[in-house]
Order: C-alpha cells, then sequence, then structure tokens
C-alpha cells in the first residue's frame, strides 16, 4: 500500500507532540484555575454554608460573608447595561446593513470597534471623572450601567451585523416586491431570519458585562449591602469588592473574595456557552437556508 | 391634442406606512449618534486632559520617575510605560508562540479528532473568563510563591491572550488552499516541514494581525494585573524580580485621587494608552488589508 501522509521522522514527530501540548495547555490552564480557585475558595464555604449566596451582610472583621448584595449588584448593572446597549447595538447593526450607502459602512465598522479597542481602565476614568461628576449621577448602579453598556455595545453590534447580513437577499427583494416599506421589509424578513442569532449577540454582550471589572469598581461607588432597584443609590458587584478589597483582606476575606470569583466564573461561563451555541446553531442554520 | 393624462399614479405617495418607516430609519440614524458620542466625549477628554498635561512637560512626561506624594503636581509615567511594555511583552512571547502551535494542533493534525474538539470548546470557554478571574488565579500560582514581578503580570496576560490567538490563528488557517499543502506533500516534504515552511508563512500576515490586536486588548487590561504586578513608584526593568507597575494600574489607582495633580498624571497615561492600543489596531488593520489571504 502506499502512504499517502506526509513522511514521518523524528523531528517530524517531536513537532506534532509540541502542537498538542500547547492545544493540551488550555485544558491544563482551565483545570489548573478551578482546582486552585475551588481550593481556597472551600474555607469560606465550610464556614457560610449556602448563607454566602443567601445572606445580605458582608463584614469581615466579624468573619461574615453574604455575597448577595455583590451579587445583585453584579446581575443589576448587566442588566441596566443591556436595557441600553441592546436597542442602541440592533439600531446601528440595522443603519450598517439596511440603510448606509456602501461608502460609509465600512468607516462606521471601522469607528464602532475603535469603541472596543478603548482600554476599560479609561473608559473608567472618564466615567469617575467626567460622567459621575458633570452629569450629576454620581457613582450608582446607573453610572456602571451606562459605562458597561457603551463597552458593550461594539460585540453586540458586530455579532448582529454578521446575523442580519445572512439573511438571504431573496427574501428581502420578496418583501419589498410585495410592496412593503424598508421597515416593513425589516420586520418581515430580517428580523424573523436573525431572531435566534440576535439573541445570542444579546447573551455575549452579557457575558462581556458581568464579567467587566475595573471600569464597574471606579464608577460603582462601592456601598456596602445595598440591595436596592434604585438606579441612583450607589451599590457594588462582584468584580469591583474583588478588586477593591483585596489589598487589605486576610485570610478568611480572601478565601471568601475568591469564593466570588468563583461564583462569577460559573456565571459567565453558563451565559457565554449558551450564547455561542445559540449563535452557532443560528450560523449554521441560516448558512443551510442560503445554499 | 388632449392633455396627456397618466392613467395610474405610480409616484410615491405619503402614507402612515411611509412615515413609519421614515421614522425607523431616523432612529437607526439616530442609534449610530448614540454609540458615537460616547466614543468622541472620551477622546476628546483623554486628549484634552492628556494632552495638556503630556506637552506641558515634554519629554519628562514620558521619562521621568513617578512622584510618591500623589498630590505633588508634574511628571512622570516613565516606569508605568516600562511597566506596560515589560508585561504586555512578556505575555506576547508566551502567548503567540503557544497559541499558534496549538492552532496548528486543531487545524493542520486534529481536525475531527475528539481531543481537537475537547480543547476548541475549551477555548471558547477560556475566551469567557473574566479577567479579574485570571488575575487571582495566577495570583495563587505564582505570586504567592515568587512575591510581586511584571511576569507576573505577563503570565495573566498570556493566560487571556492564550485563547485568542489559538481562535484567529485557526480562522487563518482555514484560509490557506490545500493545494499548496497537497504540492508540498508531492515534493515529498514531511508534515512539520510543510506547516513551518508553507502553510504558516502563507498565514502570516492573518496570524500576526490577530495576534495584534490580541496585544492591544492585553495592554489595556487591568485588572489581572491588580494583585500580580504591585505598586511601584520607580523603574524596574527586571523581568522577573521586584514589585512594578503599568500605565492601567496607574490610571486605577490615580482615577480616585482627589489631588488634582494625580487625576492629571491619569489622563496623562489614559493618552499615551490609547495611543499605545490605537498604533497596535492601526497595524493589524494595515496587516488585514495589504497582506491577508482573503476569504
Amino acid at each position: 500500500m502506499l502512504d499517502l501522509r506526509g513522511k514521518s521522522d523524528t523531528a517530524d514527530r517531536a513537532f506534532r507532540w509540541i502542537a498538542i501540548g500547547a492545544a493540551g495547555l488550555v485544558l491544563l490552564i482551565l483545570g489548573m484555575i478551578a482546582l486552585s480557585m475551588g481550593d481556597r475558595a472551600r474555607p469560606v464555604i465550610a464556614e457560610m454554608g449556602f448563607d454566602f449566596f443567601s445572606s445580605t451582610r458582608w463584614s469581615p472583621p466579624d468573619t461574615l460573608y453574604g455575597a448577595l448584595p455583590f451579587i445583585w449588584g453584579t446581575l443589576y448593572t448587566a442588566l441596566i447595561a443591556l436595557a441600553l446597549a441592546v436597542p442602541v447595538s440592533l439600531g446601528v447593526a440595522l443603519f450598517i446593513t439596511q440603510v448606509a450607502p456602501r461608502w460609509l459602512k465600512k468607516p462606521l465598522i471601522y469607528m464602532i470597534d475603535l469603541v472596543a479597542v478603548v482600554p476599560s481602565v479609561v473608559f473608567g476614568l472618564w466615567g469617575v471623572l467626567v460622567l459621575s461628576q458633570h452629569f450629576g449621577l454620581g457613582r450608582s448602579f446607573l453610572t456602571a450601567g451606562i459605562i458597561l453598556a457603551v463597552m458593550i455595545t461594539p460585540i453586540i453590534t458586530s455579532l448582529a451585523r454578521e446575523v442580519i447580513e445572512t439573511t438571504p437577499v431573496a427574501e428581502k427583494e420578496a418583501a419589498l416586491a410585495l410592496g412593503a416599506t424598508r421597515w416593513e421589509m425589516i420586520r418581515a424578513s430580517v428580523l424573523p431570519h436573525s431572531k435566534g442569532g440576535l439573541v445570542g449577540a444579546v447573551m455575549l454582550g452579557l457575558g462581556r458585562a458581568l464579567g467587566e471589572t475595573i471600569a464597574a469598581a471606579l464608577v460603582i461607588g462601592s456601598a456596602l449591602g445595598q440591595i436596592t432597584p434604585n438606579p441612583f443609590a450607589p451599590g457594588n458587584s462582584m468584580p469591583a469588592v474583588i478588586a477593591n478589597e483585596w489589598g487589605e483582606a486576610d485570610d478568611m476575606h480572601k478565601s471568601a473574595l475568591i469564593a466570588l470569583a468563583v461564583t462569577l466564573f460559573v456565571i459567565t461561563i453558563v451565559v457565554n456557552l449558551i450564547a455561542t451555541a445559540i449563535v452557532q446553531r443560528s450560523m449554521r442554520k441560516s448558512r443551510g437556508k442560503a445554499t | 391634442m388632449s392633455e396627456l393624462r397618466p392613467a395610474l399614479d405610480l409616484r410615491r405617495k405619503r402614507t402612515w406606512r411611509s412615515t413609519k418607516s421614515t421614522l425607523m430609519t431616523v432612529l437607526m440614524g439616530a442609534a449610530v449618534a448614540v454609540v458615537l458620542i460616547p466614543l468622541v466625549a472620551v477622546m476628546w477628554s483623554v486628549i484634552s486632559r492628556g494632552a495638556g498635561v503630556m506637552l506641558q512637560s515634554f519629554p519628562d512626561f514620558f521619562t521621568a520617575e513617578i512622584p510618591l506624594v500623589s498630590r505633588r503636581p508634574g511628571p512622570g509615567m516613565g516606569p508605568a510605560i516600562v511597566g506596560t511594555l515589560l508585561a504586555t511583552g512578556g505575555a506576547t512571547l508566551l502567548a503567540v508562540p503557544l497559541g499558534v502551535l496549538g492552532a496548528v494542533y486543531l487545524h493542520e493534525y486534529g481536525a475531527g479528532s475528539k481531543f481537537a474538539g475537547a480543547v476548541r470548546f475549551m477555548t471558547t470557554v477560556m475566551t469567557g473568563v473574566p479577567s479579574i478571574v485570571m488575575g487571582l488565579f495566577v495570583y495563587l500560582m505564582w505570586t504567592m510563591r515568587f512575591g510581586y514581578s511584571a511576569f507576573g503580570g505577563a503570565l495573566a496576560l498570556a493566560c487571556l491572550m492564550l485563547p485568542v490567538v489559538i481562535s484567529s490563528t485557526e480562522q487563518m488557517l482555514k484560509l490557506v488552499p490545500n493545494n499548496l499543502r497537497e504540492a508540498s506533500y508531492a515534493l515529498g516534504t514531511t508534515k512539520s516541514r510543510t506547516i513551518l515552511t508553507v502553510v504558516l508563512p502563507a498565514a502570516l500576515p492573518g496570524i500576526v494581525s490577530g495576534a495584534l490586536l490580541a496585544i492591544a486588548r492585553a495592554a489595556g487590561e487591568t485588572a489581572p494585573l491588580l494583585f500580580a504586578v504591585g505598586a511601584a513608584s520607580t523603574y524596574n526593568p527586571h523581568l522577573f524580580t521586584e514589585a512594578n507597575t503599568s500605565l492601567s494600574l496607574q490610571i486605577f489607582s490615580n482615577a480616585t485621587s482627589s489631588f488634582v495633580a494625580a487625576q492629571d498624571r491619569a489622563w496623562g497615561a489614559a493618552l499615551t494608552l490609547v495611543m499605545l492600543t490605537f498604533a497596535l489596531t492601526l497595524t493589524a488593520r494595515i496587516f488585514t488589508a495589504r497582506f491577508a489571504l482573503k476569504r
């Protein structure tokens, strides 16, 4: 039999194993993250039990660690960010794909991608010294939500754009040929076609907003124990607490902060995985339809 | 001659439907404006406040050490620039070669295998890990044993960059036409030689562009450095020893200061950091536009 695979010698096999090792590194690092952080989070969970997730009292001097206010703060700011970012991102994605003349598309995409390049600490700096001071918002859930909204808009927009662009031209032309206006065409052809992918894009934005640390840490206000739906109240979120309290934390306190990080890790990964699954399924479906 | 009268009026009529469509179009345009407003506002603040600080003490701003007393006005972000370059450079040296090799495995060797599937899935998972979690992880694995150093920051940044480099490189390898590989095999070369001398060079511009974008993101990160790098105010050119600092850490700590001098330095550092990340992104764009394989 003729062996049509590439010839194999020692160097060749060594290279293959190096490549396998590099790929395996991803599994190794994730495994080590889970093990090392789980191990360090154990003392506080042993001490607090399920109260860690349900108690509202966070008082390191009394070794009381109830993380509920921070879980609330993380989810609430992320929801504010989504409420602001989703309509805007969708509008921008529709404008770029359906309305903008050809010459305007590329500059617009570049400009919006530029927002994603600005480091988050720079947004935080702007939030602290400009947005919260000169616009009377103070440091609050809302300020954090606005900054997060600005930061997740580019990712939602670019995913939404890709999803919308998979709408078959024939479906759009069919709507127009029946006398639909541009908006009716969007409602009848574009949106139903890209619904799944848009949901996925929004969820990936949510994943981003949940994990974003530094900007939120700067503008959320670092108030303890606030579980309130008042967006103008100062609050705190899981990543912000970790960033702000780590410096002066003793062993048990550090364990509590690591337990917070593990909680955050699990929530973001679940959100991201659901999002990725939705996006991939809808992309595959629409690609199947187009061909 | 009788007057010519069209039987059918084909001109567009203003109806509620068309008005609604126009209205929605205007709203979409407004959304674009809403997105661009914060970008312009942030850039305006950074440039107007940062440039003043930078030019007032040029070139000392880039070279002088950071004042120990934060209310004292005056330059210096020199140590922070060195720290950012050390941490980002170290992360690049770690993550880019390993990421490219990982992608080579995924696309050239493992395609379709269970192990490759698991790695690809975990790469997606790893992309979503919050940056502060990476910071804590590196604190537990490295800083607790070896103390503060720029290298700890480099490790954390490398963990963030690795999955990004793997997936962008894999996308580029997919674009390399199969006839190139077949032509190389036909000449009797081994698989590793084919990859190193044919496949990777063909995909190189795209790989470089993806890596530059990952580096730009990493250079602006703060959370991963928070627990690993420490807080120095003097030059520390050593990668592995002693506390260091970075532009992002300086912005973070000075942003909440009530002293105008410290805030000024934060704006100056922000402008420096933005220029650095924009330059990297621009270079990546040029690489993609000029040299990369097209879909």
